[in-house]
């Protein structure tokens, strides 16, 4: 019953600078499907807006071969993703869903 | 929790009045003995006496003076889920006492009663006491006492029980008896008694309220003996009286470490202090602010039980201050060259980074060469079976004192050491750290405008939202922190702004500590925030009802991702490493279908509540209408859906 110490994952790595990699390459409903069922959103919400004591925002996400690198093995806390459980055709769909989040509202919002 | 029937005690009368007659008959096994051993001559049997007639009624009893003492030691309330062990002690408080000063709360758990008392002292500063049986009372509050033992809170817990065999009434009274019941506890409470008589009581009393505030401070368990409550004072009972109090004064460090520990501070390049526990008052954090200023030190607040990179802690210094390096933990203790925890619980996890894969490693995260210094009172307290005292950290100082009584002396030390060109040349890093903190914060803000629309709600927006409508008040966050988005966007400056975590991180703690820490808080007038996880609620929900009941005027927001998701995380990370089946990591730890209606369940406990609210355009209306609730008086709940971080 008693819960663990938060877990910080770090996956900073998986982040790019706005503007960053190519144009989205693959399906973005599957690749949200593949992302909330994979638990990818567990840690970095279901937009990859990412949290401060789970996981790091992962919007816009890195060029897909980084991006891949990284999910396969991971430097940090994240746990590994390998192709047995995320081939790499799903990884490229959830890239795709990353990279078609909508653009952040004005920093003026936040009071 | 099971009610006993009425007991007569009519042996016990009967010995009490002996007793008060001064009269002492030899126990059989004594009798037909000489003084000398030999044996008398036999005595004929003696006639049957009519029976004497009975006395049913009594005057002062003994729990009444176990009132006076718990008078004299000035605490407010006694929070308990009723129970017969402790019958006595209870209708004491309620018609000797007057129920004020204490007055009796009602908890509907025992977990709750200690979790109230640890969440009041922490704004308190002081202990309340919980009532317990000695056994089924015990169990149940088992957790929350060790969480309040891992948080070195005090709290002053009373068991009852009935340890004379002969004097049970057959039955419920048995099972709810035990020999030593405060031993199931022993491990994670400071200090613990069983007077066998009410002076033993009267002076075991005062100790443990010494005991439990001395720093660090913890929780006591007195056992009042049931027959010792309810047994009536003879008139011939010698004289009754209550000890003095005198509070030990917190330990200094030795003031030849102190001397050290400031020259390394005066000529250190980069400075870094983290704070856990060390500061318990608003003097306490301005004395942290002082040394940090003199110094120029990058001042990093954390939690106790948090991995690497650390995050923010029970309120230690000022979020915005322009030397809090919190929101940049890891980078700034990097760079120090002198790093000093300040009664810090995890300092190996604060200057190691460590990593959760099939292979457990960690390496240093401060730079090669630094010198790592500790201050803890910790150093004079030490148990062995539970392991919260975290891994041994090699460091080339510690100083064995109570950090906050030990600021005013190293402060001391750092000005007479402290020179125009030392403070010319810190004068830089004062800016440069300034500079990353705002940086690091501008940071968050632009993070919490991602997302900022979804449904369910970001915790992000759910933390800005309640900040939009609570900054203009005396606010106080009493529970959770919505994945520590409450620290990033709103203005902490105060030392009751934010009292931490739960200490042995077992859940159950935050609502009612929260409870706690608002009863604590409603004679200041301020607005007690709980940031309430849903899980934690569950644990023991009826700690509503009695927020309702004693108008304790608290808001919680629920952060309902319907899940224990620190579990989920913790599922995925096995699935990933075994590769299979990592869509499945809900199993165990989902808390839906069906979900939860925190509202309807508030307002069952007479509490206004709203909700679910899964819109964020919605939360701004539903906000305002809880706090203008709490302002007038009473608790508040809004149910929020959030995502699961």
């Amino acid at each position: 019953m008693l819960v663990r110490i938060a877990v910080a994952v770090l996956a900073a790595g998986v982040v790019a600078v706005a503007g960053q990699g190519p144009a989205p390459d693959g399906d973005v409903e599957k690749g949200k499907t593949v992302y909330v069922k994979n638990g990818c959103a567990g840690c970095h919400g279901l937009e990859g807006q990412g949290a401060p004591t789970s996981g790091p925002r992962i919007t816009p996400p890195l060029p897909l071969e980084a991006f891949v690198k990284y999910i396969r093995a991971p430097r940090n806390q994240m746990p590994p993703y390998t192709a047995k459980v995320m081939s790499d055709e799903e990884l490229k769909d959830v890239r795709a869903f990353l990279a078609a989040r909508p653009k952040p509202a004005p920093s003026a919002v936040v009071p | 929790m099971d009610k006993k029937v009425p007991v007569h005690r009519r042996e016990f009368m009967k010995r009490a009045a002996a007793a008060g007659a001064g009269a002492m008959a030899a126990p059989p096994f004594l009798q037909g003995q000489t003084a000398s051993g030999q044996a008398a001559a036999p005595t004929p049997p003696a006639e049957p006496q009519a029976e004497a007639a009975e006395t049913l009624t009594g005057g002062r009893s003994g729990s009444d003076f176990m009132v006076d003492v718990i008078k004299a030691l000035g605490v407010p309330y006694v929070c308990a889920n009723p129970g017969s062990s402790f019958r006595g002690l209870q209708e004491s408080i309620v018609n000797y006492g007057g129920n004020a000063q204490p007055e009796f709360l009602t908890c509907l758990h025992e977990e709750s009663a200690v979790a109230m008392a640890h969440g009041y002292a922490k704004i308190e500063g002081k202990p309340l006491i919980v009532l317990a049986h000695g056994t089924v009372g015990l169990q149940h509050a088992s957790m929350a006492i060790y969480n309040a033992w891992c948080d070195r809170v005090p709290v002053y817990i009373i068991l009852g029980n009935t340890l004379d065999a002969v004097m049970r009434y057959p039955g419920v009274e048995w099972v709810h008896s035990v020999q030593d019941a405060a031993a199931m506890v022993r491990d994670y409470v400071k200090w613990d008694d069983t007077p066998i008589s009410l002076q033993h009581f009267a002076e075991s009393a005062v100790r443990a309220y010494k005991v439990s505030m001395t720093p660090w401070a913890g929780p006591v368990v007195l056992v009042a003996d049931a027959e010792l409550q309810e047994r009536p004072i003879p008139a011939a009972h010698s004289p009754l009286r209550i000890p003095k109090l005198t509070l030990a004064s917190p330990p200094q460090a030795d003031s030849g470490a102190v001397a050290e520990l400031a020259r390394l501070l005066v000529n250190a390049d980069g400075p870094v202090l983290i704070a856990d526990r060390a500061a318990r008052s608003q003097a306490g954090m301005e004395r942290l602010v002082e040394l940090a200023e003199l110094v120029q030190a990058g001042v990093v607040s954390t939690l106790p039980n948090t991995m690497p990179p650390i995050g923010p802690g029970r309120m230690n210094f000022p979020s915005r201050h322009p030397l809090n390096q919190t929101l940049r933990s890891a980078a700034a203790i990097a760079e120090g060259d002198v790093v000093v925890g300040l009664e810090i619980a995890n300092f190996f996890g604060a200057v190691n980074s460590y990593r959760d894969q099939i292979e457990r490693s960690s390496r240093p995260a401060t730079r090669t060469g630094a010198k790592l210094v500790t201050i803890t009172a910790g150093e004079l307290s030490s148990k062995a079976n539970y392991q919260d005292f975290q891994r041994y950290s090699e460091v080339d100082l510690a100083l064995a004192g109570d950090a906050e009584a030990t600021l005013p002396s190293l402060i001391e030390a750092v000005r007479r050491l402290m020179t125009p060109d030392r403070q010319r040349a810190i004068a830089d890093r004062g800016a440069r750290l300034a500079e990353a903190s705002r940086a690091a914060r501008e940071r968050a803000r632009t993070d919490a405008t991602h997302a900022w629309d979804a449904v369910p709600i970001s915790t992000a927006r759910l933390a800005a939202e309640v900040w939009a409508q609570v900054r203009s008040e005396d606010w106080s966050l009493v529970n959770g922190a919505l994945s520590g988005w409450a620290q990033r966007l709103w203005n902490f400056e105060k030392y009751y702004q934010y009292i931490g975590v739960s200490g042995g991180s077992g859940i159950g703690y935050g609502a009612p500590a929260a409870v706690g820490a608002a009863l604590a808080n409603r004679k200041y007038g301020r607005l007690s925030i709980s940031l309430q996880n849903d899980g934690d609620l569950l644990y023991a929900p009826g700690v509503l009802w009695t927020a309702a009941r004693y108008n304790i005027p608290i808001l919680f927001v629920m952060n309902n991702n319907r899940a224990y998701h620190e579990e989920v995380m913790h599922l995925q990370r096995m699935a990933g490493r075994r590769e299979r089946g990592i869509d499945r990591a809900h199993i165990g730890n989902a808390i839906d279908n069906p979900s939860i209606d925190f509202a309807k369940l508030a307002q069952s406990m007479g509490v206004h509540a709203e909700g679910p609210i899964a819109n964020p355009n919605d939360l701004a209306p539903a906000i305002r209408r809880a706090v203008a609730t709490v302002k007038g008086g009473q608790p508040a709940l809004v149910d929020v859906i959030v995502q699961p971080r």
